[in-house]
């Protein structure tokens, strides 16, 4: 077999994508749809919203997560390697005393845990962390 | 309505007027992800509790949007800001249509 430009190119290109994501193809889509219909496709910043994860959770099916940004209207967060990358989305209503939540959610695996917030000024945030999971938490 | 469902709420009894508390809140529900498969490989239906809110005298504290990644015995925690006496209400929607409910009242003083 010969390596035509070509082929160089796609696989570089493929490798890439890959390297860039940290995803399973598959679950590529659906987590970028879950993003799209929350922020509308707006540009996210970094900084201001803390996500909070342990770095090994031995059992995926309780894994304890934490969000917290100062000024947000709400917060969604994703399990990227999840079959439905959608975990929660916290909405904070006039009398909430800190912009901030805490709760148990199920991971396939070692994955991404994504978190964004929506500010109150419309601009949206983002946050990632790995963890490592033992047991995952999908069942089959 | 899916059995033996009882929530737990930890919230503190007395407060200052405008102080930030934090509340804990657990309901014991299976969250039947919709993924998983029984012994003939059949897949067990959804069964999860989609909305939790809590309001403070008729005010929103927070409304989460559940989806079946979050755990069995759903547990949150949040902070809300307490301006005056009166009752904490919280509420869960199940898949199933039913609707589980608790308060706690609070003491400014």
């Amino acid at each position: 077999m010969t390596l035509t430009r070509r082929k160089v190119l796609a696989l570089g290109a493929g490798g890439l994508a890959l390297a860039g994501l940290g995803l399973p193809a598959w679950a590529a889509e659906t987590t970028e749809e879950a993003i799209a219909s929350f922020t509308g496709g707006a540009e996210m910043g970094e900084g201001l919203l803390t996500l909070t994860t342990p770095e090994i959770a031995e059992n995926g099916n309780t894994v304890p997560v934490e969000v917290s940004a100062e000024g947000a209207a709400s917060i969604m967060l994703l399990a990227t390697g999840n079959p439905l990358p959608n975990v929660a989305t916290f909405n904070f209503g006039p009398l909430a005393g800190a912009r901030h939540g805490s709760t148990r959610i199920r991971l396939a695996g070692t994955q991404e845990v994504m978190a964004i917030a929506r500010m109150e000024d419309g601009t949206f945030q983002k946050a990632s962390a790995t963890v490592k999971v033992t047991i995952g938490g999908c069942g089959g | 309505m899916a059995k033996g469902v009882k929530p737990r709420v930890r919230v503190p009894k007395k407060a200052a007027a405008g102080e930030i508390i934090t509340i804990k809140t657990l309901i014991s529900h299976t969250m039947e992800s919709g993924q998983r498969k029984d012994a003939d490989g059949n897949i067990i239906p959804r069964s999860i509790i989609n909305r939790f809110t809590c309001d403070f005298n008729g005010q929103n504290v927070i409304d989460v949007t559940i989806e079946p990644a979050v755990s069995t015995n759903p547990f949150f925690e949040f902070e809300a800001k307490v301006p005056e006496s009166g009752e904490f209400k919280f509420t869960w929607y199940d898949d199933d249509g039913s609707v589980y409910e608790t308060s706690k009242p609070i003491t400014v003083g």
